[in-house]
């Protein structure tokens, strides 16, 4: 359709809503938003019959690339460190995907805007195309990539596993709570318009770099559909910004928002990027470098900043922080280590660093060996049988403490120095930072700076995954789990990728050490105790090393 | 004109031989390729169970640390008390349209070219203008009201309660239900908006007030924002699907416009709703499959049918006042080829046949 034919026709469809007489809409979500003085109107200006057979083409360019891949023999140029770790994302993915639609009718009950409620159902209709699409490109992978485990246990991992609860959160934090905060600041304004410049475009930019074209052409298309979904977000937050009273909430959920999101999504995708690929030319992009491209540039600077001239205050310091977190404090260096500590807990396997590697991440994190370099090499050692546990267990030759978790985010506390540790609910909790403690303790609340706030929503649930299994033997665990290969006693998740079944890891190897959980034992603590141990845990790494034991914070 | 200066050296990736390929090597679980946390309807799963089954997590299937976020009162998820209706098992039900991504837009795709081509024949041909006028009159008004109803139902109703279901299964189903819903509404009104540009006199937006403050429609839009305003989504889509639908979509749409446009010059028009028509019995065949395992659930279905029986003491004279209120519009049309009564029997026909499959009792006279 010509661009007239599609406003004249956009124009047209307006005319389908009415001001109900008898009932209006069942309020199903609240929201502490008002948007009485809001003005209405439609970025999106689309229509269903432009729409379908635009995105039909989007499809067939997609299912035709699957074809050639497997025609042309992809998988006999895919990386496996690179495929292992889609074995985590592409289990996450399609959650919040399928949530995001769910979360529409969150904004669509309480904007009073029937404009924007048609880009709304469109965007419906897109994340279920995203969450089957995804779904499907992981059976493609189970189906033809040299290892299928893990793919086949996808999204059963995913709902009980450590990475996938962190992963979860953001998809659970668009369909609960205050419907704006979740479906409008959290979803679109900082996790679609914000973070997924670096899920969506700079990921599959690696994919290829390592052999797998099939994500970017799968993720591309995805993409192609955000730019609307970010129209139906800016067009909400102008609404809420002509209320005064509005303010105040979208200050403090562009905080919780924007920095949850870095949390979470630069934790999962920095990983992926830095220790997924193969691709270690210096001249390519670290995943900073990109942040500060995507991120920084194109969404802070370009998009965030411009709304101070509303008036609204952008949360500038987390923004930095989130830099410095990355840039000084290793953020993703002290993930990914992690990510490899707990290989045997996981459902893709985890292949250690090289010289090559080394090099690459010298060259582009200056001073990074000093800080990481001896731990992966310990890794690589360790990842060998011969006699040891996994190296989770062998925090003596690894010297390595086991962190402890983020009651908010649910990375755990990494930057040690940066924990915070308060009783919150009746419980003692840790938390990675400063403004994690705040979501949970301030945030997330029915009251905001003495104003009620009774829509907002609640931290639940089980937090700490180490938690569900304090005092389990390990190898326990993992079968509890389900991570346990075709023939009952080797692991599906490996710290190398070295499929010759002597070499692999088995269950026999996990017996004998006993899981703790960290949350469970800073409770059983004296304050004392407590005092002491914090300060010792705040006083160690980078890398996750102890501090000496008279050390403290 | 060509240069001759070098290039300077670009940096790319190279192709590195990897034998990552499924067969390339024999270990534990090399081929394990199918999705195992789940059993498929029969032996061998389809491409729309592994998209779709357990993609919405479940506490009392896999999901081990609960649901992380709630609401001010701390429920998160999908709660299954957001209905009355209850299931020993909500993952039984599996959408019988099989429908994901691939599906959705082939389908839609396919009526959009179908409805495009036929405006445009019929554009060419300037068939518009041979339309009877009192059938003209008919699409102006009340063709086009209906199409307020269609939106109304796509957009309060069954996207509303694609959030709200226990599984994947059901919410998607109801998703791809909204989605044909507002694509038909569309449909409808971009027809009225073709013929007010090709036949004077044709007033486009004349629908609106029939549809606010008309009299035959004045039932309708009660029904249907009645049902917009109703908590529990199982009820919403019952309402719906197996109530509103025959009872006054279907009477309107197949035993009125269906059996009378085309006699009055118009085959425009029914493939407009006959594209409708389809889609909503495509989307009954999910509401069917769904509510006959809740009345069949061996554990709650005696108190479902019970529950179900006292949602059409609620919903159906609602649906047939409504059904009812269109009866003046069967007199508008020059050639009755079909009387209301006539329509309404076969409305009523179908309606009780849904009540039969699922061996509900509705004692009063429809």
């Amino acid at each position: 359709m010509s661009r007239a034919s599609i406003t004249k026709a956009h124009q047209k469809i307006q005319e389908l809503s009415w001001e109900p007489t008898f009932v209006s809409p069942v309020e199903k979500f609240s929201t502490d938003y008002t948007f009485e003085k809001a003005k209405k109107k439609d970025p999106l200006k689309q229509i269903l019959r432009s729409y379908f057979p635009m995105e039909e083409e989007k499809d067939n360019r997609v299912f035709g690339a699957m074809d050639g891949a497997i025609r042309g023999n992809m998988f006999r140029q895919v990386q496996q460190r690179w495929m292992e770790w889609q074995k985590l994302f592409l289990s996450i993915i399609p959650f919040p995907e399928i949530s995001a639609a769910r979360a529409m009718p969150l904004v669509i009950n309480t904007v009073p805007n029937p404009e924007v409620h048609n880009g709304l159902a469109i965007q419906m209709i897109d994340e279920v195309r995203h969450s089957t699409i995804q779904m499907n490109l992981k059976r493609l992978y189970m189906n033809h990539y040299i290892d299928p485990a893990g793919f086949d246990i996808t999204t059963k991992a995913f709902q009980n596993n450590y990475a996938g609860t962190i992963g979860r959160q953001f998809g659970e934090g668009f369909i609960t709570g205050d419907a704006v905060t979740a479906a409008n600041v959290y979803l679109t304004i900082v996790a679609e318009t914000a973070f997924t410049n670096v899920l969506f475009v700079a990921m599959p930019g690696e994919a290829a770099a390592n052999g797998d074209y099939l994500l970017p052409t799968v993720f591309h298309s995805v993409q192609s559909d955000e730019s609307r979904h970010i129209s139906n977000g800016y067009s909400i937050i102008l609404m809420a910004l002509s209320d005064e009273r509005n303010r105040e909430l979208l200050e403090r959920d562009l905080r919780y928002a924007w920095w949850n999101n870095h949390a979470v999504v630069d934790a999962a995708i920095g990983t992926f990027i830095e220790y997924g690929t193969k691709d270690r030319r210096k001249d390519r992009d670290s995943y900073a470098e990109m942040w500060r491209r995507w991120i920084y540039d194109d969404y802070y600077r370009s998009y965030l900043v411009p709304l101070e001239k509303y008036g609204l205050v952008i949360p500038h310091d987390l923004v930095e922080e989130s830099w410095n977190r990355i840039w000084n404090k290793g953020y993703i260096h002290e993930v990914a280590q992690f990510f490899a500590t707990g290989w045997a807990a996981n459902y893709w396997r985890i292949d250690g660093m090289d010289d090559a590697d080394f090099e690459w991440f010298e060259h582009k994190y200056p001073g990074w060996y000093d800080k990481y370099g001896k731990w992966w090499e310990r890794y690589a050692d360790l990842s060998k049988k011969n006699g040891h546990g996994p190296i989770m267990f062998e925090g003596d030759k690894a010297e390595y403490q086991y962190p402890h978790r983020c009651w908010t985010c649910m990375v755990p506390c990494l930057i040690r120095e940066d924990m915070v540790v308060d009783e919150v609910d009746g419980q003692v909790r840790t938390y990675c930072s400063e403004t994690c403690h705040w979501t949970d303790a301030v945030a997330f609340r029915p009251e905001y700076n003495g104003r009620p706030t009774p829509s907002m929503g609640k931290l639940t649930g089980k937090r700490e995954w180490e938690s569900l299994y304090h005092g389990w033997d390990y190898a326990d665990v993992i079968k509890d789990l389900g991570y346990v290969r075709d023939d009952g006693r080797t692991l599906v998740p490996q710290p190398h990728l070295n499929l010759d079944p002597k070499k692999m890891w088995t269950l026999d190897e996990c017996k004998g050490h006993t899981m703790q959980s960290p949350n469970v034992l800073l409770n059983q603590m004296s304050p004392e105790e407590r005092e002491k141990h914090v300060a010792h845990y705040k006083a160690g790494g980078p890398a996750g090393r102890p501090a000496p034991q008279e050390a403290s914070a | 004109m060509s240069t001759t200066e070098p290039q300077s050296t670009r940096s790319v990736p190279k192709p590195v031989f990897t034998d990552a390929e499924a067969g390339a090597l024999e270990f534990p679980s090399s081929t394990s390729r199918s999705y195992n946390y789940y059993t498929p309807a029969k032996r061998r799963a389809t491409i729309y169970e592994d998209v779709t089954v357990d993609v919405q997590p479940d506490p009392a299937r896999h999901l081990s640390q609960g649901w992380l976020y709630g609401f001010s009162d701390g429920v998160g998820g999908y709660p299954e008390n957001w209905t009355a209706l209850k299931s020993s098992n909500w993952h039984a039900f599996l959408d019988p349209n099989e429908e994901w991504e691939q599906t959705i837009y082939r389908n839609n795709a396919n009526i959009v070219r179908q409805v495009s081509q036929t405006v445009a024949n019929a554009k060419a041909a300037g068939s518009f203008l041979s339309e009877n006028v009192s059938w003209l009159g008919v699409v102006e008004k009340h063709i086009s009201a209906m199409a307020h109803a269609e939106h109304g139902i796509g957009m309060y109703v069954y996207t509303a309660c694609q959030r709200d279901a226990p599984t994947n299964m059901i919410n998607n189903a109801i998703a791809v239900a909204a989605a044909h819903k507002l694509r038909f509404a569309q449909d409808i009104i971009l027809h009225n908006l073709e013929v007010s540009e090709q036949v004077a006199g044709f007033d486009g937006s004349a629908h609106k007030a029939v549809w606010q403050s008309g009299g035959e429609w004045e039932a309708v839009r009660k029904n249907v924002e009645e049902i917009t305003g109703t908590r529990d989504w199982a009820e919403a889509y019952f309402a719906t699907t197996m109530v509103f639908e025959p009872l006054v979509g279907e009477l309107f749409r197949s035993h009125f416009v269906m059996q009378v446009a085309a006699l009055n010059g118009d085959y425009v028009t029914p493939v407009v709703v006959g594209a409708g028509e389809a889609d909503v019995s495509r989307d009954r065949a999910a509401a069917r499959r769904l509510f006959r395992l809740l009345v069949d659930d061996p554990e709650h279905g005696a108190a479902n049918r019970a529950t179900l029986e006292g949602w059409l003491e609620k919903w159906v004279p609602a649906s047939v006042k409504a059904g009812r209120g269109l009866q003046p519009i069967w007199s508008q049309v020059p050639d009755k080829m079909i009387t209301f009564e006539e329509s309404r029997s076969r409305a009523v026909t179908c309606f009780t046949g849904l009540l039969d499959e699922l061996g509900l009792n509705y004692a009063k006279e429809l």
